[in-house]
């Protein structure tokens, strides 16, 4: 794992990718405590935090596009299956890669609320705790991401559907806004949404057999339940888009609230997507 | 020190691999030859835990692939078809992440990479990208990956393969070396080639095995006889009468070529030069003259493409098996 982890960090550091992200992570912060704390004059650091994590919309699949996708097209994957190395290893060894990548230019990030309380009153604790909150939440979008990368040969195509799933994921709450919270309006959403998910998994099983099951009994189910308990539908939909969202978690962080369900939530959404992962990689040995 | 038993490897309904068995002694090159698409490297992608099998099992000096993976993997270097190099990196940084990964103790990682790179002379290109090198270094350099740490079993999934004559040739003296201190095993659809390097040889074809014999036994299996080719002004009969007189002709089969006898003579390799020389002189004793008194020079590749040819139960699948 650590060889693994080691190659990883020089490849992002020999090339500008590391840079370059530093240097966006660090932009983003900066401009939104700008116009935050030194324009608006707020004594929450929490917000600017808050701000810049829509620029983690467009770093991550920027970040993670390349680090699967890039093994499979150059063949260099079967290297890593030959390699005294398990699979999980060299997940778990790349997501660690990546997420130090993506820390270290926070450590700058620690000085500021510091900084800002030198003119003015600012609740450190609250501030350092958002930070935390900002980690887990990159933690839990570069698992998203690697996951993505590993359904796919092709960087941008990876790119693109990264991109896509965190654009989802911002918007989610406030789609859940002008989502139907009529019931039969999340019984379609459902619907739709256990679609998705027998698609995606005929595409990783390659097993149509499987993903017509899943998915037909899925769907079938929820109309059954439709039929006899309508009431449970209603506003269904909405609360699960903000329950799965990873961004209202963080939001919660934000507003000064460190609660532990979040950090297990964080860790959760991590192991699951570095697991599916491992699970995308392993399925390509039993094709 | 490697066992392979009963491997069946379905892709879909595809059969690639069927129930192969074969097992490797100690310190052999052994040759895979077949066509494309033959299961050639499907068989060694399962041999060195890059794929599942359907069936069967692998052990690499006692550990199975399957049950003990960290254990075989140790004993194995491999090279797969397409090098697995990270182009952006130069030799020695990529050599030093396989180091690393094969659990080369911390100090002597660098020694090992100055080894490695010394025996398949890199050294000059170490420090350079790999995208930047030629092809025939690019190969080099994957199979300088597979020396590190010293395993004992080093897999080549066809190392020959789009190199120029030269570069060809110096690879082949390098896997020669290779052999005098690793089992070697590679794969090649050029059965020449793994005539010359190699000292077993399997053939297999549509993912069955063929053949599986030391190189000299195989040459003697593919040509048991020698074929003679007379083309003579002399009539059959006299023919016939000439070829009486000599001993050691297995068969005689007459045709007609230009309006002369070409007649077409099979024997054992050891009567051949002789039989051409009595040839000769009785047919000129009979004031017949000898146009052409050759011996056929039997084809290899011919003999391994009648071997490895489809059946004629179906169309030829000529699909490349995929990682």
């Amino acid at each position: 794992m650590t060889a693994v982890f080691r190659h990883e960090m020089r490849l992002l550091f020999s090339g500008l990718t590391a840079y370059v992200y530093g240097m966006f992570s660090l932009l983003a912060v900066a401009i939104y405590m700008m116009y935050y704390n030194l324009s608006m004059g707020y004594a929450n650091f929490e917000y600017a935090l808050a701000g810049a994590s829509f620029a983690l919309l467009i770093m991550i699949p920027i970040l993670t596009m390349r680090v699967i996708a890039e093994e499979k097209k150059q063949k260099t994957d079967q290297l890593l299956y030959s390699l005294p190395v398990s699979t999980t290893q060299v997940v778990v060894g790349k997501f660690l890669a990546l997420l130090l990548t993506s820390v270290i230019p926070l450590v700058f990030v620690v000085a500021y609320p510091v900084i800002l309380k030198q003119y003015g009153s600012l609740y450190l604790p609250t501030a350092w705790g958002a930070l935390a909150g900002y980690i887990m939440l990159t933690a839990s979008l570069l698992a998203i991401g690697i996951f993505i990368s590993s359904l796919t040969e092709s960087q941008p195509m990876a790119a693109g559907i990264c991109f896509a799933a965190m654009v989802l994921n911002y918007y989610m709450v406030k789609l859940a806004q002008y989502a139907t919270s009529s019931a039969f309006g999340s019984l379609v959403a459902l619907i739709v949404m256990e679609f998705i998910l027998a698609l995606l998994i005929n595409h990783m099983t390659g097993n149509s057999f499987l993903a017509e099951l899943t998915g037909g009994v899925a769907m079938l189910g929820t109309a059954a339940v439709y039929l006899f308990r309508t009431d449970w539908f209603e506003g269904l939909f909405p609360k699960i888009l903000e329950n799965i969202s990873v961004y209202e978690r963080f939001y919660e962080f934000v507003d000064g609230v460190f609660d532990y369900t979040h950090v297990v939530y964080f860790v959760s959404v991590i192991v699951f997507f570095l697991f599916l992962t491992v699970q995308s990689l392993e399925k390509r040995r039993y094709n | 020190m490697i066992e392979v038993k009963n491997l069946t490897k379905f892709y879909g309904d595809h059969k690639a691999v069927d129930n192969i068995s074969f097992s490797v002694k100690d310190g052999t090159v052994c040759g895979f030859c077949g066509p494309n698409g033959a299961g050639k490297s499907t068989t060694m992608n399962i041999m060195t835990g890059c794929l599942s099998a359907t069936d069967g099992t692998v052990t690499i000096g006692g550990h199975d692939i399957f049950e003990e993976p960290m254990e075989a993997k140790k004993l194995i270097g491999y090279l797969p078809e397409q090098p697995p190099l990270y182009l952006e990196e130069t030799p020695r940084e990529y050599l030093r992440f396989i180091a690393e990964a094969k659990k080369v103790p911390r100090e002597k990682v660098k020694g090992e990479i100055e080894r490695v790179m010394e025996e398949t002379q890199i050294l000059d290109v170490a420090d350079r990208l790999i995208k930047n090198l030629s092809k025939g270094y690019k190969q080099r350099v994957g199979i300088a990956q597979t020396l590190l740490g010293n395993p004992k079993v080093i897999i080549l999934d066809e190392p020959t393969v789009g190199l120029d004559p030269i570069q060809v040739v110096e690879i082949r003296d390098l896997i020669k070396n290779l052999g005098k201190r690793h089992t070697v095993i590679l794969s090649s659809h050029i059965l020449s080639e793994v005539q010359q390097m190699c000292d077993e040889i399997i053939i297999i074809a549509k993912g069955k095995l063929i053949a599986y014999d030391t190189a000299e036994n195989l040459e003697k299996l593919l040509q048991p006889k020698v074929t003679l080719e007379v083309l003579t002004d002399a009539t059959r009969e006299e023919s016939g009468a000439v070829l009486g007189q000599i001993a050691g002709i297995e068969s005689a089969q007459y045709a007609q070529e230009d309006g002369l006898l070409l007649i077409r003579l099979t024997t054992v390799p050891e009567k051949e030069l002789e039989i051409r020389k009595l040839l000769s002189r009785k047919f000129a004793a009979i004031d017949r003259a000898v146009l052409r008194n050759d011996k056929l020079k039997a084809n290899l590749e011919e003999i391994f493409i009648e071997l490895t040819s489809p059946q004629p139960d179906g169309p030829e699948e000529n699909r490349e098996e995929e990682a």
